[in-house]
């Protein structure tokens, strides 16, 4: 599609064009400074002026991911001849792996974190997606008495900031002994991304032609066999905008679980500023386990980008 | 096959009353035409029938038996929709088997794969079958409507205006073979429309709809010449048929402000009643020495026949009549009618006299 444009509109195309590099330098920036930092070594994360250039290395990767200690004098030379690669990456800032009485190298912590995070939001994304759909099909099709108070309640939950209620919910969840557990967690961001998506999913559904269920209703479907099977597929765009924002939601949530978690179901955000700890912080293992912990969300977020594509201009152009 | 019988279905939405006390007998086998304005009830009443609607009051039969306590499914009865109504995620084959593949139905792969080919075959669009519906054309999309409709073999089909989006062309093509296709299966149809061609040329049986209530029923022919009241008098023939106050005398009329009394056929009304007369367009005559003056104010020549719009007085009437016929514009013609085609309706209430 190429429309005739005017001068005029040509020019404005070439500023908008301007402006939206402008955009993308302005986002991208802190996201090349944390990555570029990530693969420093550690003198020069905090040089002024910036370091540019530099001989990339992935020891803070590894400095992720093996708890450490502070070396008291320099390396005996069969020691460091010995180590593996890494290891010597390791004690070429100064630091020794520290391992159990049997050898075994003591993780850091940040892999567990990370799998706590990954299990806490997926599980309550697809709780609250699921969830959501269901009830925005049910607001959508049904009569439901008082359905705009309802909806409105279900919004209104959205309206105060949820730190609000963090120390009553820790007080409850204490009592009830779902602290520091992956199933309270699921729970605190089921609730707190429900009612987001009942909206989302609502105006998603509200758009799908209810003759294409009325259809099957008479084709000889069941009402349940024609959501799965025409309503379902029809929202995909939808549920994977949603599904995205519950899921980013989730992921970046730092107050909750700074405060109900501690050891057994802590996330990544708690952590990774815990890592600062005392003394000289080094901030290339900061950058490098932030790296990491963008990934998950780029690929959910690629995978999803067809649907989310489409599912923006929902409602304006269809097809 | 299948009867349906409605009786006394009335349904609101909200205030507004959507059917109010409607009554509809349709025999096995046959082609009905509910014909209607907009919001006259006729979709109400096809989503009634199909078990998508709950009525507030009144029993749905088919087949003699209430369906009242049978949902959609079990109905066993066909919908094709103006619009909508294929799944747009599926081809055309997906389309036709979707019907078959229900559980209530169980039918085996064999089956399924015979009913869909002879559907394709019958409506003729085998070569679509692998096609996705998103780039079909419309006529090409309500073929497939139907054919989803007929793979079934169902004992009713109801149709909501199928044709009316698409072009006129592709509308007159359809109608001719979905009546074919009515002589084929034999199945009962109710068929919805606004198009008053469409069901003139269509139905076995019309029943004209209003405000949720059936005004008439009977053939074609019985509605065009023998119209119950004035609202179904303008709803068939084109153009419309003509209209005016009158005065009723002793086996004549007197058109108000005309000087002339016309003969009409005696035996209804007393001599004073305030009148409605209805005379189609056809049944007037042009002819030296008829009774009435009219001044020509527009010709339509229609190739086999001309259109006329003549002013008698403040009166404006159409008159149908041979290509042959030549007139020109603001000539003064004379115009008499056939008096056994007047129709006479009681002006107040507009019923016709002759039901009486
Ligand atoms: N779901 C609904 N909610 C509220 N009002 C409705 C609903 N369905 C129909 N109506 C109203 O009921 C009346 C009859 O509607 P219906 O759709 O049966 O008319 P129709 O004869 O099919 O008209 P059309 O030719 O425009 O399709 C209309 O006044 C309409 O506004
Ligand atoms: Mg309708």
């Amino acid at each position: 599609m190429s429309a005739v444009r005017t001068p005029r509109e040509v020019l404005l195309n070439r500023v908008a064009v301007v402006a939206v590099f402008v955009a993308l330098f302005i986002m991208l920036a802190p996201i090349y400074w944390i990555a570029s930092t990530s693969f420093k070594p550690r003198n020069l994360a905090t040089t002024v002026p910036p370091t540019i250039l530099f001989e990339p290395t992935v020891a803070p990767y590894v400095k992720t991911f093996v708890k450490r200690s502070q070396l008291r004098g320099p390396v005996e030379e069969e020691v460091y001849e010995a180590a593996p690669w890494w290891e010597q990456l390791v004690l070429d800032g100064g630091e020794k792996v520290v391992r159990s009485p049997s050898g075994e190298v003591k993780p850091s912590g940040y892999g567990q974190r990370f799998m706590n995070s990954l299990i806490v939001a997926v599980v309550s994304t697809i709780f609250a997606v699921s969830m959501g759909t269901l009830t925005a099909y049910g607001f959508s099709r049904f009569k439901v008495a008082g359905k705009d108070d309802w909806l409105f309640f279900i919004l209104s939950t959205r309206m105060l900031p949820p730190v609000v209620v963090a120390i009553p919910m820790f007080l409850m969840y204490r009592v009830v002994g779902l602290n520091d557990t992956h199933l309270g967690l699921i729970i605190l961001y089921t609730a707190f991304n429900l009612s987001f998506s009942v909206w989302i999913m609502k105006g998603f559904i509200d758009e799908i032609p209810r003759e294409y269920e009325e259809a099957a209703l008479v084709d000889g479907y069941t009402r349940m066999q024609a959501f799965f099977k025409i309503v379902l597929p029809e929202a995909m765009t939808g549920i994977a905008a949603t599904a995205v924002f519950c899921f980013i939601t989730a992921w970046n949530e730092y107050a909750f679980a700074l405060i109900m978690t501690n050891r057994n179901a802590q996330t990544a955000p708690p952590f990774i500023p815990s890592q600062i700890g005392s003394g000289l912080p080094d901030w290339t293992v900061i950058a490098a386990s932030t790296v990491l912990f963008l990934i998950p969300v780029a690929i959910f977020t690629f995978l999803l980008r067809n649907h989310l594509l489409r599912g923006m201009s929902f409602g304006a152009i269809r097809k | 096959m299948a009867s349906i019988t409605l009786s006394g279905i009335t349904k609101s939405f909200g205030g507004n009353r959507a059917l109010r006390g409607l009554d509809l007998d349709i025999a096995d086998g046959e082609f009905f035409v509910l014909l209607g304005r907009t919001g006259a009830g006729k979709t109400t009443t096809l989503r009634i029938i199909a078990g998508l609607e709950q009525p507030d009051s009144g029993t749905v039969a088919i087949n003699g038996q209430d369906v009242g306590g049978r949902n959609a499914a079990e109905r066993d009865v066909a919908l094709v929709l103006q619009q909508y109504s294929l799944y747009p995620r599926l081809t055309v084959r997906g389309n036709l088997e979707f019907p078959l593949r229900s559980r209530i139905r169980k039918f085996s792969e064999d089956e399924i794969a015979a009913r869909v080919e002879k559907a394709a075959r019958t409506l003729q669009i085998t070569p679509l079958l692998d096609r996705k519906v998103e780039r079909l054309s419309g006529g090409e999309m309500q073929r497939v409507s139907i054919g989803r409709a007929i793979v079934r073999e169902p004992q009713v089909f109801l149709m909501d205006e199928p044709l009316s989006a698409l072009d006129a062309k592709l509308r007159e093509s359809l109608r001719v073979e979905l009546k074919a296709l009515h002589a084929d299966l034999g199945a009962t149809f109710l068929y919805v429309t606004h198009d008053q061609v469409e069901a003139m040329s269509m139905g076995d049986k019309i029943g004209v709809l209003r405000n949720g209530q059936l005004v008439q029923v009977g053939t074609p022919t019985e509605v065009y010449t023998r119209p119950r009241n004035t609202f179904v008098a303008r709803s068939v023939g084109t153009p419309q048929m003509n209209l005016m106050h009158a005065t009723m005398g002793a086996g004549s009329a007197r058109i108000d402000g005309q000087p002339v009394d016309l003969p009409v056929a005696v035996g209804e009304g007393e001599a004073g009643r305030a009148l409605t007369l209805g005379i189609r367009p056809e049944d007037l005559v042009l002819e030296g020495g008829a009774p009435l003056e009219a001044r020509v104010f527009d010709v339509e020549d229609h190739g086999v026949i001309k259109i006329l719009t003549l002013d008698i007085g403040p009166a404006r009437l159409h008159a149908t009549v041979s290509a042959k016929t030549h007139v020109a514009l603001d000539e003064v013609v004379r115009l008499g009618w056939r008096p056994d085609k007047v129709l006479l309706f009681d002006r107040a209430t507009g019923e016709n006299l002759a039901y009486g």
